[in-house]
């Protein structure tokens, strides 16, 4: 990851930003700040704490970020976890719960577990409640969907996180029945990162022409990891339905995560799903192919996140930052990233998501002007500069 | 009019945290029990917080209640009737509170059901907690004073003209008693007090002070 210093978010934050967090950040210098998480690459979380720490730490907050340890066993039950939390069916049985426990057990010995705020990412970790030795304030960070979660998954988690001080979520329709505080803080992307930095028309084309994708055609494209939530195979159908009408492109990019074992049988299903349509491009990327990412989403036409399930899907949000017209899933916080008929559009279908892409397609001045519009909510709502504003704010509130 | 104040205008910006109440409405009786109950602080976020946000996301109308009412349920008679309440008419969030709940009750009363979503999203009660940020900039004159608010970020000039008044209880905004007190400039405090940002946003209410400012200045004594 390319280095970045604070300054450097001038050009790009809306103005004034850096001298805001710099008067905030005096207020809680020398506070020690935990990150704890599950991976230290691959999925959106460590993306962003990469650059997060780095930047809490130049602004004088003594921050850390610790990872915790576990073997395939632990990410299997904890991927079962995931989904079991996010609605599906799963069962979840003794076995796996203490591999769960035991996995938190160790890591708590291992861990450097002390800080003025502990910022517990996700379900994995959640259970190092249980061994807080520290006076500082714990909050368990969820960024998954919780609108719908299996009852017994949920019933496992919240016994943890009830201890927590308090707990953030992505949107408030995730929050739960919970006597602790909860806040709402959206995630970000980091406008500076490989992922998406600016890119000269060459670079891009370059990139292209390397993943051999022809640019005679408007490209359609979904990227995210192959997992069912995020319905590929949804994508290709919404994507057969417009080629009889009009000529394009779809690309499916994407790559596994250190936590994810359910992939490989997934990018199984959307190969097949696929055929021999050479319109369409599957791409397995390498978890740190940014760039590549970063030109695909300045290539595309449209950029689709017909996600079924969705924490947040910061995807959308990296589309609309390269003045992409985004066509989402009505799910989780693709909601409130696409402004509907503003930045682009939310459907409940195949059927859905094909008109609006048709539609799109047909009014090209209209793609223009919302990917424009994109751009500037992304400037102001969810690049990371105001992430780490909340994160400054909540130390300020819950430790002064 | 004093040309130079001896208690200087220091400016802060503020910055807003958002709170889950994990409270939800899925019909209007819901939302106006439930209103009836929130913290204060909820009440001011879906009355006042539009002028944080994003224009994009800012909604139909400049409060969350009428929105929500317009939009999710499809009750576009409750959500006009919500929207035309001016939060500036009420004496404190308590008389706003019971104003839309008023308006709520006497609307329900006319309806054979009460109007629920059915596709939209229920109503998701939030509490606003703002932190103010001193900004290190201060004005002594009537000059340094305009030029402040010219360059200050949108979050301070929401601070002194709303959030001093509307929730720490303020008789005036910030603005207006320090040019009245501090500047003995009872005219321009005046039109800055009367000022009012629901319909035109925080910008419109940046260049409207402006200008009462430059009217002072040029003519050399207060309105």
């Amino acid at each position: 990851m390319n280095p970045v210093r604070l300054d450097d978010y001038r050009e790009v934050a809306p103005k004034g930003t850096v001298e805001f967090l710099r008067r905030l950040a005096m207020r809680v210098r020398g506070r020690r700040f935990l990150h704890v998480n599950s991976t230290r690459y691959g999925g959106g979380v460590a993306e962003i704490l990469h650059r997060l720490v780095p930047l809490m730490a130049e602004l004088e907050v003594d921050t850390r970020w610790e990872v915790l340890k576990g073997n395939s066993e632990f990410y299997a039950v904890t991927k079962a976890f995931h989904n079991a939390l996010q609605g599906k069916e799963q069962t979840i049985t003794k076995p796996m719960l203490d591999c769960y426990l035991a996995t938190n057990v160790a890591n708590a010995e291992g861990l450097s577990l002390e800080g003025d705020l502990v910022l517990i990412h996700d379900p994995q970790p959640a259970a190092l409640i249980e061994h807080r030795t520290d006076k500082g304030k714990w909050v368990w960070r969820c960024h998954i969907d919780l609108s719908h979660p299996q009852r017994r998954a949920w019933r496992l988690v919240r016994r943890h996180v009830a201890k927590y001080d308090a707990a953030v979520f992505s949107l408030p329709k995730f929050a739960q029945r919970l006597s602790i505080p909860q806040f709402l803080v959206y995630p970000s992307i980091d406008p500076l990162s490989d992922k998406n930095r600016d890119l000269s028309e060459a670079e891009v084309n370059r990139t292209l022409d390397e993943l051999g994708i022809p640019r005679d055609k408007p490209i359609l494209l979904q990227v995210s990891r192959f997992d069912r939530f995020k319905d590929p195979i949804g994508v290709i159908n919404a994507y057969r339905l417009v080629k009889k009408y009009c000529d394009c492109r779809l690309i499916l990019a994407g790559g596994g995560a250190d936590d994810d074992p359910e992939g490989v049988a997934v990018l199984a299903e959307v190969r097949e799903a696929a055929g021999h349509d050479s319109g369409i491009h599957i791409l397995e990327l390498p978890q740190d192919a940014h760039l590549k990412i970063n030109a695909l989403q300045r290539a595309a036409t449209i950029v689709l996140q017909k996600s079924l399930r969705e924490g947040f899907g910061l995807t959308v949000a990296e589309a609309m930052w390269k003045a992409k017209p985004v066509i989402g899933g009505a799910v989780g916080g693709i909601t409130s990233q696409v402004i509907y008929d503003v930045t682009g559009y939310t459907v409940n279908s195949v059927e859905g998501a094909a008109f609006r892409i048709r539609y799109l397609l047909d009014n090209p001045d209209l793609i223009a002007r919302m990917g424009e519009a994109g751009r500037e909510y992304v400037r102001r709502d969810f690049l990371i500069t105001r992430h780490l504003t909340d994160y400054l704010t909540m130390l300020i509130l819950l430790t002064e | 009019m004093r040309e130079r104040a001896k208690i200087p205008f220091e400016f802060s910006s503020c910055v807003e945290l958002r709170q889950i109440l994990g409270l939800r409405a899925e019909d209007e009786k819901e939302l106006a029990d439930i209103l009836e109950q929130v913290p204060q602080d909820s009440v001011y976020y879906h009355t006042h917080g539009f002028l944080l946000r994003h224009r994009y996301m800012a909604g139909l109308y400049a409060n969350d209640f009428a929105n929500w009412a317009a939009i999710q349920v499809g009750d576009r008679v409750l959500g006009e009737q919500l929207a035309v309440l001016d939060p500036l008419d009420f004496e404190t969030l308590d008389d706003l509170r019971d104003r839309i709940i008023s308006a709520i009750d006497d609307h329900l009363k006319g309806m054979p059901i009460v109007p629920r979503v059915v596709y939209g999203e229920p109503f998701n009660f939030i509490e606003s907690r703002i932190v103010q940020v001193p900004i290190g900039i201060e004005a002594r004159t009537l000059g340094e004073f305009r030029e402040a608010v010219s360059k200050i970020d949108d979050s301070a000039i929401y601070y002194h003209a709303l959030e001093a008044r509307v929730r720490l209880g303020q008789r005036r905004n910030d603005f207006s008693a320090w040019l009245g007190e501090c500047l003995d400039l009872p005219g321009l405090a005046a039109k800055v007090e009367a000022l009012n940002p629901y319909n035109g946003g925080l910008e419109r209410l940046r260049s409207q002070i402006l200008g009462y400012c430059d009217g002072v200045l040029t003519k050399g004594r207060d309105l």
